[in-house]
């Protein structure tokens, strides 16, 4: 335990970066705002990483906690603390808010304070979530990065973003909502904590953990999102401007995920036992319908959307297998995922910049203007559809094999999307970048700046590191994973 | 007979003011062009009385007129309340009513009478001071509503609220005199020890506590006693109706606790049900019918019910099956929903009076359209209010809701904690809808801003006191608690 709070660092610093940027003001600041934003972002990166460096991978216990009294009256700490599951993800957001500023440098030229002070305060807002070890600390962060995205798809969307960010912010905070009446009941069963390592001690009667893991099942299953919840996903995605995007499918559908390993499971552990066949049901479907859906669209966005849904299926099959080799996979993919999508979008943005159209149809033979993106660009959709050595292969193919152990058909279904993932995304990246050049918007494109080769490069490595050498991921999850799996197998009644 | 002469120091504030309002209406009367001097000699009004009730709060719960009054550290805190926000109305209502050619002396002679009637009924304890002090507050209030003499609107809007309002003081009277009947006396403090004793008549107990309940729901104005609230917000001169949705719910908080908890606690199972039944309702209501306003006076007027209705779910929480140890839990998480609530409030009409100008009134959806062109600032802290009045994290109206929503739930009404947080969802989309028109709308209007530089101080303050007390919450919660404690 050493002496700097660097979880608390990790919350505050963005969000104290994102009020300063918000203080530069109007846009004749505008590169006052964008300075402001890339040094927090760093500094919120580089506060983030001691958390890994000195993290002891032996143990499934909190570290680095910090713990005080907020709100005495209600016995409510501010209290943090990461395991090896959350600190990955602490360390992700991070990175990804840095990426997220440098995409939109000068692609943002309106109110770049309040974007830039956007991102940051929800950096900060989504690092809290992934630290809090108090069951009101968690849902107050958990519903407070609901307003940066909210106005961020509002103000900077497409065409029918009010639609989409009314839709969003609605679909979430109602599946929240439920989550914080279990909270209260979780508080008074427990004789009064909202200490969440309390509740997972808790023993409850399976009446009780049914309401309580349908309450979870509520907001979780939204913010991932699962079948049959998924339909805000698609129109936020095609709504946000590139940088929401990236964040909302690199960070924003981890925390649905999230939030099963650290509520629903531990907590109700026989429920969850209880309703595995169901959620197994949807996550099935999830992978192999909407990974059909996936193939059908004609919006880029949209595709890459959908096919974060059918991998976001592969996630939650990976947890409620209940396999040490489900869960890791699981979590690998979650990381992957926010590698790869965010790339993806990225990608995305980077033609959207130049030709202001997310349709394949108005793409072809993009290969022949812009060759460093086309290359970029293909790793990213490899590592979309599972291609072995890079991260997207690791997760899927653990889960895979997880849920082969527990049954075969499971797995065999599971074990589709490898085929369907790959004719998606490489039918859609053959139609946008390979043969000749339809139209002549696209002979004028120009190939990518240095701006954006140094955050798609950044990218393309950590995929490829992943992919090749993912222990250094998972030897940091392994002590937590075997530790929540062991609660799950214990039985509360 | 003989005469003893009164203890006046639990009501020393109380006198200050009197004396006060004399001397102002005196000086309105006599010296020419006062407007100026009866202002400031009302906000000093309200920062004396502040420091009166400070001076003479003790801690104890003091009685005097012959157990007529009462001073108890709940009033206290209640009074220094009202001043507060009585004293920021005036500021958010000064530009306005100067443009509108409507600032007069008696319109601060009534904001003080209004005031006074508040501290009555806060710190009653005979069920005939509080019929008093509710008077005066409501008297003062429909005259402030017809203050703009040649606006039609505002006249049907005084006359509505004179014509109900007095129709609900009857129910209330009705109510008393039963109780009365049944009780025989008047005194607070004296119905709770007869009922405690089986010594009053069940049936026209009952009779009264109903008609009781129904007074007071007019009040609050909660469903269906509402019909009041969309018409006298809508019609009534926006400073107006930024006094009427602030302050007085205060003090109508304070009548509920002196007659339901303080007298009638007996009788908890019966009154609770009812409140369950109004509470039930004007959240219901309210915010269905929000999401059809685009007024925004009205809209805020109909979320105004919901969030009264919020209230009631705390008072409805605190005896379960005889046991009372949640009572304080419970009322202390109203109080400070209902504090909570006028800050809000308070913050929300003050932008609209920030917005409208000479001859212009900011009262539609239309009206706050690219607010964040116009003004970042004020922009973000509607928004700030409207996150917050939506219940969302980090400010104060999340803790509001979540310490109402505890009491519920402990007391064991889990279902109605679903379908209030349920019905709050429906609320939300119209209150982002205002924040959709702020920042996702291009403007219409791009007239500046101008307003006086103590209102925007005070506007940006109320607005940051939203954001910070939604982070530190805990002082706000435990003073509620503690001045309740002594009261139960």
């Amino acid at each position: 335990m050493t002496g700097i709070p660097f979880l608390s660092l990790a919350i505050w610093v963005p969000i104290v970066g994102g009020l300063l940027a918000l203080a530069t003001g109007s846009d004749r600041n505008a590169s006052a705002a964008r300075f402001v934003a890339l040094f927090f972002a760093l500094a919120g990166l580089a506060v983030s990483i001691p958390l890994y460096t000195g993290f002891d991978v032996t143990t499934s216990a909190m570290q680095f906690v910090e713990s005080y009294a907020w709100i005495p009256r209600f016995n409510i700490y501010y209290a943090l603390g990461v395991d090896g599951i959350s600190v990955l993800f602490v360390l992700l957001n991070s990175f990804i808010t840095l990426i997220v500023v440098i995409a939109g440098w000068e692609v943002i030229q309106v109110k770049v304070a309040q974007y830039m002070a956007g991102f940051l305060i929800m950096s900060g807002l989504i690092n809290g979530i992934f630290s809090a070890l108090d069951g009101v600390l968690f849902y107050v962060f958990f519903e407070a990065s609901l307003i940066p995205l909210f106005i961020i798809i509002g103000v900077w969307g497409g065409p029918n973003r009010v639609y989409a960010a009314i839709k969003f912010f609605l679909y979430t905070l109602a599946g929240s909502l439920l989550m914080l009446i279990a909270l209260l009941y979780l508080f008074m069963e427990s004789g009064g904590s909202f200490n969440i390592l309390d509740w997972h001690q808790l023993k409850l009667g399976m009446d009780a953990q049914t309401l309580i893991f349908w309450a979870f099942l509520a907001s979780f299953a939204v913010k991932i999102p699962m079948f049959p919840v998924h339909t805000w996903l698609p129109d936020a995605h095609v709504e946000a401007p590139t940088g929401g995007s990236i964040v909302l499918a690199a960070i924003g559908l981890k925390l649905g995920a999230y939030g099963f390993l650290r509520f629903s499971l531990p907590i109700t552990p026989d429920a969850s036992q209880a309703f595995a066949p169901m959620i197994i049901t949807l996550s099935l479907i999830a992978v192999i319908y909407i990974g059909f859906v996936a193939l059908v669209q004609t919006d880029m966005k949209k595709l890459v959307a959908y096919s974060s849904i059918s991998h976001m299926g592969f996630v939650t099959l990976g947890f409620f297998i209940f396999n040490p080799l489900g869960m890791e996979g699981a979590l690998v993919q979650m990381i992957s995922h926010g590698f790869v999508s965010g790339a993806m979008f990225a990608c995305i943005g980077v033609l959207y910049d130049r030709m202001h159209s997310r349709q394949i149809a108005d793409y072809g033979g993009v290969v022949n203007v812009m060759p460093k993106f086309a290359a970029l660009f293909m790793l990213f959709s490899m590592a979309n559809s599972g291609l072995p050595a890079t991260s997207g292969f690791v997760g899927e193919f653990m889960v895979a094999l997880g849920a082969v152990q527990f049954n075969f058909w499971v797995g065999f279904a599971a074990a589709t999307t490898l085929i369907v993932g790959a004719a998606y995304t490489l039918w859609m990246y053959k139609r946008v970048v390979f043969g000749a050049i339809t139209n002549h918007h696209v002979s004028e494109l120009t190939d990518i700046n240095n701006r954006e080769f140094v955050f798609l490069a950044i990218l393309a490595i950590c995929v490829l590191v992943m992919g090749i050498y993912p222990f250094p991921v998972t030897e940091v999850m392994h002590a937590s994973v075997n530790d929540l799996l062991k609660h799950v197998a214990a039985s509360k009644l | 007979m003989n005469f003893v002469i009164p203890d006046f120091y639990p009501a020393a504030a109380e006198l200050f003011v009197a004396a006060m309002s004399f001397a102002i209406l005196l000086i309105g009367t006599f010296v020419r062009d006062s407007r100026n001097i009866v202002y400031y000699l009302t906000q000093f009004t309200l920062v004396g009385a502040a420091a009166v009730t400070i001076m003479t709060m003790d801690g104890q719960v003091n009685f005097t007129f012959s157990n007529m009054y009462v001073d108890d550290l709940m009033g206290d805190f209640l009074k220094l309340m009202v001043y507060f926000s009585v004293a920021i109305v005036l500021v958010y209502s000064r530009g306005y009513m100067q443009d509108r050619k409507i600032e007069s002396t008696e319109y601060y002679m009534l904001a003080i009478y209004a005031t006074l009637g508040m501290m009555v009924m806060i710190s009653a304890n005979h069920f005939l001071t509080i019929y008093l002090g509710l008077e005066l507050l409501s008297l003062s209030l429909y005259a402030m509503v017809a203050l703009q003499r040649d606006s039609a609107r505002a006249t049907e809007a005084a006359m509505k609220y004179f014509v109900l309002g007095a129709l609900a003081s009857g129910l209330l009277l009705y109510g008393i005199s039963m109780i009365y009947g049944a009780t025989g006396t008047l005194e607070i403090s004296g119905v709770a020890q007869a009922i405690y004793h089986q010594a009053a008549n069940r049936t026209i107990l009952m009779f009264g506590l109903v008609f009781v309940v129904a007074g007071l729901a007019f009040k609050l104005g909660v469903v269906p006693f509402h019909m009041w609230i969309p018409d006298v917000y809508h019609g009534a001169p926006a400073a107006v109706t930024l006094f009427i949705a602030s302050a007085p719910k205060l003090a109508a908080f304070a009548m509920s606790m002196r007659l339901l908890v303080n007298g009638l606690f007996e009788l908890a199972d019966q009154w609770q049900s009812m409140l369950m039944f109004l509470a039930v309702l004007s959240i219901v209501l309210g915010n269905l019918a929000a999401i059809a306003q685009s007024n925004i006076k009205r809209m805020l007027g109909y979320s105004g019910i919901s969030h009264m209705g919020f209230m009631l779910l705390g008072l409805m929480s605190g005896v379960v099956g005889g046991d009372r140890h949640f009572a304080l839990n419970a009322y202390s998480s109203s109080m400070f929903y209902i504090v909570s609530y006028v800050l809000m409030s308070l913050a929300s009409f003050g932008v609209i009076l920030l917005l409208s100008r000479a001859g212009f009134e900011a009262e539609t959806l239309e009206d706050f359209k690219g607010l964040n062109k116009r003004s970042s600032w004020f922009a973000g802290v509607m928004a700030m209010v409207m996150f917050s009045m939506a219940g969302i994290p980090f400010f104060i109206g999340f803790f509001a809701k979540f310490s109402v929503l505890q009491a519920v739930v402990a007391a064991g009404y889990i279902w109605i904690a679903i379908l209030a947080v349920v019905m709050s969802l429906i609320g939300a989309f119209y209150y982002l809808r205002v924040v959709k028109v702020m920042f996702f709308d291009e403007p219409v209007d791009s007239t500046p801003l101008v307003a006086s530089a103590d209102m925007r101080v005070l506007l940006s303050m109320n607005g940051v006191a939203i954001a910070v007390l939604g982070l530190m919450p805990q002082t706000l919660m435990s003073l509620c608690a503690y001045s309740l404690l002594g009261s139960l």
